[in-house]
């Protein structure tokens, strides 16, 4: 089951570009919700935040608390603690090249230990089930490259990776934008579905994805979050003028 | 009309640049195979009637006698490589692995890379003389092990400088792909990055593997040879570079015949090596993956 997300006064650094600035927000369990706003707002930067990989950057700094359910991140636990609680999905397909499909969504239970040969077996498949991959690739599990894939499939692969270590939350960073349309409205039908089972934070440039997919909207603009509301309101009522501005395309 | 002909004249300088940018292209290719391909005929028309079964299983026959083979430098060049392997190989790995992944932009990175480097531009021949100094002096005497020693050394460096090189080239993707799954760094480093550029690292041994197989430098000093069976450690051993430079430099036809044989055999078991390990290590590569 999903949990809730509530953000208070989150700053992030880059070396000494302030990229978030004093972001507070609520992001409701079991529901998605978008971040949309220009390029280099700070929505990506956001996300990275959310499951600690911010950090992973030697110049990056973050203040402020993120809890997730009950837990603390940047108090109480370590961040591969927390990452496998918070799944991640990157804007490029990323699959394990030198893996077979099996062993990249095995891939994160694998690494850490686990190798319960039949508890593995049904994880995979429940996990390329969830990613409505299972029937295109079922027959070459443990014969076919993860880079053999297409694009839209290899997507597909790296959100069922991600879902077999069974996390809360699921963040994904622009997960369409490198994927024709129809791998695109495949993601759109996933992300959908997978909302009754996780919480879903989906960063995007494509504002009628947001509109199709997400309950709530945020608009992100040089750091700040400007706006955060239920996508319909964001979308035909916004409150601030910079929103409105961008959803109706005069700036961004 | 004027324009048309203009349009004519420009098309045929473009095409004249393209034939002679292919033709140097070809030229240049031709030029560098061409040295390998040149010694290789010449070492088969020179070695080749030289060899036959007694050369793979008999020892060097004593001056004045004819025959006679090299058996034993065949042997002890696989233990001196095996024993360098076991030196350069995980030294050179584990240095590349901190470069690139655990020290990177650190002060103790930029000096074992610096080092590495003038490591790899000291002159076999010192080498073989630093470890006479530090190896062959304490023990008393010469042995395969310091010969080993030595060439395990000079392996470092090639091993270590491109393996940092190819773990590198693993897009930072990966990395953050296995980090976003509640991998530890560690183990991200050994189960994913360095299994991602393994077919390069793999490369790099090969290459440095190679370029130790035949050096004789080093050797002089340390294994010494032997004109004896000998797989000890303990003892001096001979090995096929050694052993062509002793016949190569002796007033005899016969054992200038037989060094042009060992060679042959010396460059034909490091290409035979080398495709050896490259097949073993592709096998199991999965359909697809790059």
């Amino acid at each position: 089951m999903g949990v809730g997300i509530e953000v208070t006064t989150l700053n992030a650094w880059y070396g000494t570009n302030h990229t978030l600035q004093d972001i507070n927000l609520h992001i409701p369990a079991n529901h998605a919700t978008a971040l949309i706003g220009p390029s280099g707002c700070g929505k990506s930067t956001f996300v990275r935040c959310i499951n600690r990989m911010h950090e992973t950057n030697p110049i990056a700094r973050v203040t402020g608390s993120v809890r997730i359910g009950d837990l603390d991140i940047y108090a109480d636990a370590n961040p591969v603690e927390i990452r496998r609680r918070v799944g991640m999905v990157f804007q490029r397909p990323n699959p394990f090249p030198t893996m077979s499909i099996y062993d990249n969504v095995a891939a994160g239970l694998k690494l850490n230990g686990y190798s319960n040969r039949h508890v593995l077996d049904e994880i995979v498949e429940k996990s390329l089930k969830n990613s409505a991959l299972w029937d295109e690739v079922k027959d070459d599990l443990k014969k076919k490259s993860g880079a053999s894939l297409s694009g839209g499939q290899q997507q597909r692969l790296c959100i069922a990776r991600a879902l077999a270590v069974d996390p809360e939350v699921l963040l994904m960073d622009e997960p369409a934008s490198a994927l024709d349309p129809v791998s695109t409205s495949k993601i759109e039908d996933l992300i959908f579905q997978l909302k009754s089972q996780y919480t879903i934070v989906i960063v995007t440039h494509n504002m009628q994805q947001a509109a199709r997919v997400a309950e709530k909207t945020g608009f992100f603009l040089n750091g700040r979050m400007v706006e955060f509301d239920s996508t319909h309101k964001i979308f035909t009522n916004p409150s601030d003028k910079r929103t409105e501005d961008y959803i109706t395309g005069r700036f961004g | 009309m004027q324009l048309k002909d203009e349009h004519k004249l420009q098309t045929r300088i473009r095409a004249l640049t393209d034939g002679a940018a292919t033709g140097l292209a070809v030229l240049s290719t031709v030029l560098v195979v061409a040295p390998l391909v040149a010694i290789f005929v010449y070492l088969v028309y020179r070695g080749a009637s030289s060899l036959n079964l007694d050369f793979f299983t008999q020892i060097p026959k004593p001056v004045g006698e004819s025959g006679g083979g090299m058996a034993n430098a065949i042997v002890g060049s696989g233990v001196l490589l095996g024993l360098a392997s076991l030196i350069g190989v995980p030294l050179g790995i584990g240095g590349g692995i901190y470069l690139a992944e655990f020290g990177r932009g650190t002060k103790l990175a930029n000096a074992v890379r610096f080092t590495a480097d003038v490591l790899n531009g000291v002159p076999s021949i010192v080498m073989g003389m630093a470890i006479l100094a530090m190896v062959v002096h304490p023990e008393g005497h010469f042995s395969a092990l310091s010969g080993g020693v030595a060439l395990g050394i000079m392996m470092i460096p090639t091993v270590c400088r491109t393996s940092e090189e190819m773990l590198l080239m693993v897009p930072n993707a990966v990395r953050e792909a296995a980090l976003a799954l509640g991998v530890p760094n560690w183990r991200s480093v050994l189960s994913i990055t360095v299994k991602t550029a393994s077919p390069g690292i793999i490369t790099g041994c090969m290459l440095a593997f190679a370029r130790v197989a035949g050096e004789t430098a080093p050797l002089i000093f340390t294994a010494f040879g032997n004109s004896n069976w000998s797989t000890s450690l303990n003892e001096p051993i001979a090995a096929l570079p050694l052993q062509i430079y002793v016949y190569a430099i002796s007033p005899y036809d016969d054992w200038h015949r037989l060094a042009w044989a060992g060679a042959l055999v010396l460059i034909v078991l490091i290409v035979l090596a080398v495709s050896l390990v490259r097949y073993v290590t592709s096998r199991g590569v999965l359909k697809g993956a790059s």
